[in-house]
């Protein structure tokens, strides 16, 4: 954490004072994102929570940003991706230093509403970084289940606990083959910043990467824990730092010992009525997924 | 000036290609697909310098005909129908964050049941959505249209988007003889897009599309958006003047009219009905028959002050569409009445609503209702204000 302290630049583009709540950490990730990105930078933000800090007066995102609507942030990458090509051509841009072109979605707009958009920019290729903040559930309109809400979740509108799987977006993004897909969190934000820099610095194309994102509000657990659950995440397994470059898999963290899904799982409220066996079954669905990864 | 037959869709890509369009995004639909095309071969032959988008949707469309608009790009797209009423959220973010997008909108019915022919009911349907609309009736109005919607579109005192519409197949896919433009003409008539500031810009950095999570101001932006409408009126007439000085022919910018100084009774439509009702009209005040002729062209902004000068004094007015707002009466017809409705004296209005479906609306049949409009004044009778015409069962 020192060394990524030292690493990037003092300056801010994200200001203090945003309505995010306590304990999101959707702050993080705006904070970091500025300031691999920089000042030369042009953000579109679909509905979700993090329109919030950066579209409610006064924005605490201090680079130029715009909202489009639910669903459309990756038509922003795409629109102001062929804008940019056409204005260079025509030397009409008023900037010589490269223009980084990044959107920012929540679950429910890249998973659900928007993903016909998402998959559209993404088999375009259009230039930009598309960055997922995964809250797994439309949070900012009050807890409601989305296709990336996982098996088993208490949401309100599944009150007995979702009875259908996680939607694997991040292995959507994969069969679209674009130049760059990683998976990250906030418990790992040298991670998560490598990873963004590897995407600014590809150059041309669809980057994605798709952040884990635990919620206090949503999730039920004290705002105070909100990095101790992404680790858990992480450490148990069920949320699975990797990237693919072309196609290439590589796992980023490699828990020593992966922990039981339990300890993450006791965490959190939307758990609580999960039953032995529930949990063995997401237990088997871990153990699954990592050796079809590997 | 070189003179050729084409279709009204290759009328609007040459429009396009001579407004210098920059970012164009558009999906395939019919009727408005062979506009598209043709913006596609003059990018791939070097005609214009743009950038074609082949987006996934027609909400895509216009999310990144906004977002390329808020760059500093000139923006274009086309559609028709069902990717029309598909593209409706969009269509008020662009109007509402002020950016001077053009549209042809390719007429056509919606489904359903599906019909591949033109009537209006598509654009009528986003009447509220703050876009001018402007009707055209022939491949080279659709042309010159164009490339007077970015002139309208960019004035300062209007900065809205503007939509062109004209009816599917009948115009879009037939040919006409039109007159090129002189590109040289067209760049001293309409200048490169350089906005006075671009919404996207890092040195000037901005949040565009705010949101207001209290009273703020939504009702000032809106209030904005009227004014921007009303000084549209002026612009268009404006506008189509300046088009007049340098290529020598105007359409009469909000409406065009004749006969409306000696008539009794006035036909008034749009669209590809306004050929063939000039053509009855024309026939009829030759045999000595008091009738005039209105032909709207501008929707929205509605025209009802020059409405009100002309109409006011008439003893009838049919107006003839192929739209209907079902549950009440057509779309113009309604917004004529309640323009009228204050003046003292005031005409009787009949609406006349035909061409469902793109259903053929013919000289013959446009002469029927000219003559039963002209008779009902006469003997003072009382019909059915709104009637359909032309419905298979119906007598």
């Amino acid at each position: 954490m020192r060394a990524l302290a030292e690493r990037l630049p003092r300056e801010e583009f994200f200001r203090s004072g945003h309505p995010l709540c306590p304990g999101c950490p959707g702050g993080t990730l705006w904070r970091l994102t500025g300031k691999v990105l920089g000042k030369n930078s042009i953000c579109t933000v679909s509905a979700s929570c993090l329109a919030l800090p950066s579209h409610v007066y006064p924005s605490a995102l201090t680079t130029p940003s715009l909202y489009l609507s639910m669903s459309t942030a990756p038509a922003g990458i795409t629109g102001v991706s062929a804008a940019l090509k056409v204005l260079k051509r025509k030397g009409r841009l008023k900037t010589y230093e490269p223009i980084h072109i990044y959107a920012i979605s929540g679950d429910g707009s890249a998973a659900d509403i928007g993903m016909a958009c998402l998959s559209g920019a993404a088999e375009r290729n259009d230039d930009g970084i598309f960055i997922c903040f995964d809250n797994e559930a439309y949070m900012n309109t009050g807890i409601q289940r989305s296709s990336c809400t996982p098996l088993g979740s208490w949401t309100t509108s599944t009150l007995k606990g979702k009875t259908e799987k996680k939607k694997d977006l991040p292995e959507i993004m994969v069969a679209h083959h674009i130049p760059y897909v990683a998976t990250a969190s906030m418990a790992f934000p040298e991670d998560y910043v490598k990873k963004l820099e590897k995407g600014r610095d590809m150059g041309c194309g669809f980057k994605y990467i798709h952040v884990h994102s635990p919620c206090p509000t949503g999730w039920r657990f004290p705002e105070r824990k909100t990095i101790e659950v992404s680790r858990l995440a992480v450490e148990c397994g069920l949320w699975i730092l990797y990237e693919v470059i072309y196609d290439q898999y590589q796992i980023t963290y490699r828990p020593k010992v992966r922990r039981p899904v339990e300890d993450y799982l006791k965490t959190q409220g939307r758990f609580a009525h999960l039953t032995r066996e529930d949990m063995e079954k997401i237990q088997r669905q871990v153990e699954e997924r990592w050796q079809a990864l590997e | 000036m070189e003179r050729g037959m084409v279709t009204g869709n290759y009328a609007a890509a040459y429009g396009v290609k001579y407004a210098r369009a920059e970012v164009i995004p558009v999906y395939p639909i019919t009727p408005q697909t062979s506009l598209m095309e043709k913006i596609i071969e003059f990018i791939n032959n070097g005609e214009l310098n743009a950038e074609f988008v082949p987006v996934e949707s027609e909400h895509t469309a216009m999310a990144v005909a906004i977002a390329a608009e808020a760059m500093g790009a000139r923006s274009f797209t086309a559609s028709s129908a069902q990717g029309l009423v598909y593209m409706h959220e969009m269509l008020f973010v662009a109007s509402g964050m002020r950016l001077p997008i053009v549209m042809c909108i390719v007429n056509r019915s919606i489904g359903a049941p599906n019909s591949l022919l033109g009537d209006l009911q598509d654009s009528l349907d986003i009447r509220d959505a703050s876009w001018i609309q402007l009707y055209a009736e022939n491949a080279q109005e659709i042309m010159d249209m164009v490339i007077q919607a970015y002139k309208i579109a960019e004035d300062k005192r209007v900065l809205l988007p503007v939509a062109i519409c004209y009816e599917g197949i009948i115009i879009s896919h037939c040919m006409e003889p039109v007159t090129f433009l002189d590109q040289q003409k067209v760049n001293q008539f309409l200048s490169d897009y350089c906005p006075d500031h671009v919404l996207l810009d890092p040195e000037r950095p901005t949040h565009v599309q705010a949101i207001l999570t209290d009273d703020a101001y939504y009702m000032e932006y809106k209030y904005q958006q009227q004014v921007a409408m009303e000084n549209a009126k002026l612009v268009i007439q404006e506008v189509d003047q300046n088009f007049e000085n340098i290529f020598g022919r105007r359409y009469g910018g909000l409406l065009e009219a004749f006969g409306t100084e000696d008539a009794e009774v006035v036909l008034l439509t749009l669209g590809s009905i306004s050929s063939t009702a000039r053509r009855v009209v024309r026939d009829l005040r030759e045999k000595g028959i008091l009738i005039g002729f209105v032909k709207l062209r501008s929707f929205r902004p509605f025209p009802r002050e020059v409405l009100q000068s002309l109409l006011a004094r008439l003893k009838g007015v049919a107006v003839i569409e192929r739209d209907a707002s079902i549950g009440s009466g057509g779309v113009i017809y309604t917004e004529l009445s309640s323009a009228l409705y204050m003046n003292e004296p005031k005409p009787k209005i009949i609406n006349y609503i035909v061409g469902l479906g793109g259903r053929e609306v013919t000289y013959e049949a446009l002469k029927v209702l000219a003559e039963k409009t002209l008779w009902m004044v006469k003997t003072e009778t009382t019909v059915r204000p709104i009637q359909w015409i032309g419905v298979r069962g119906l007598s």
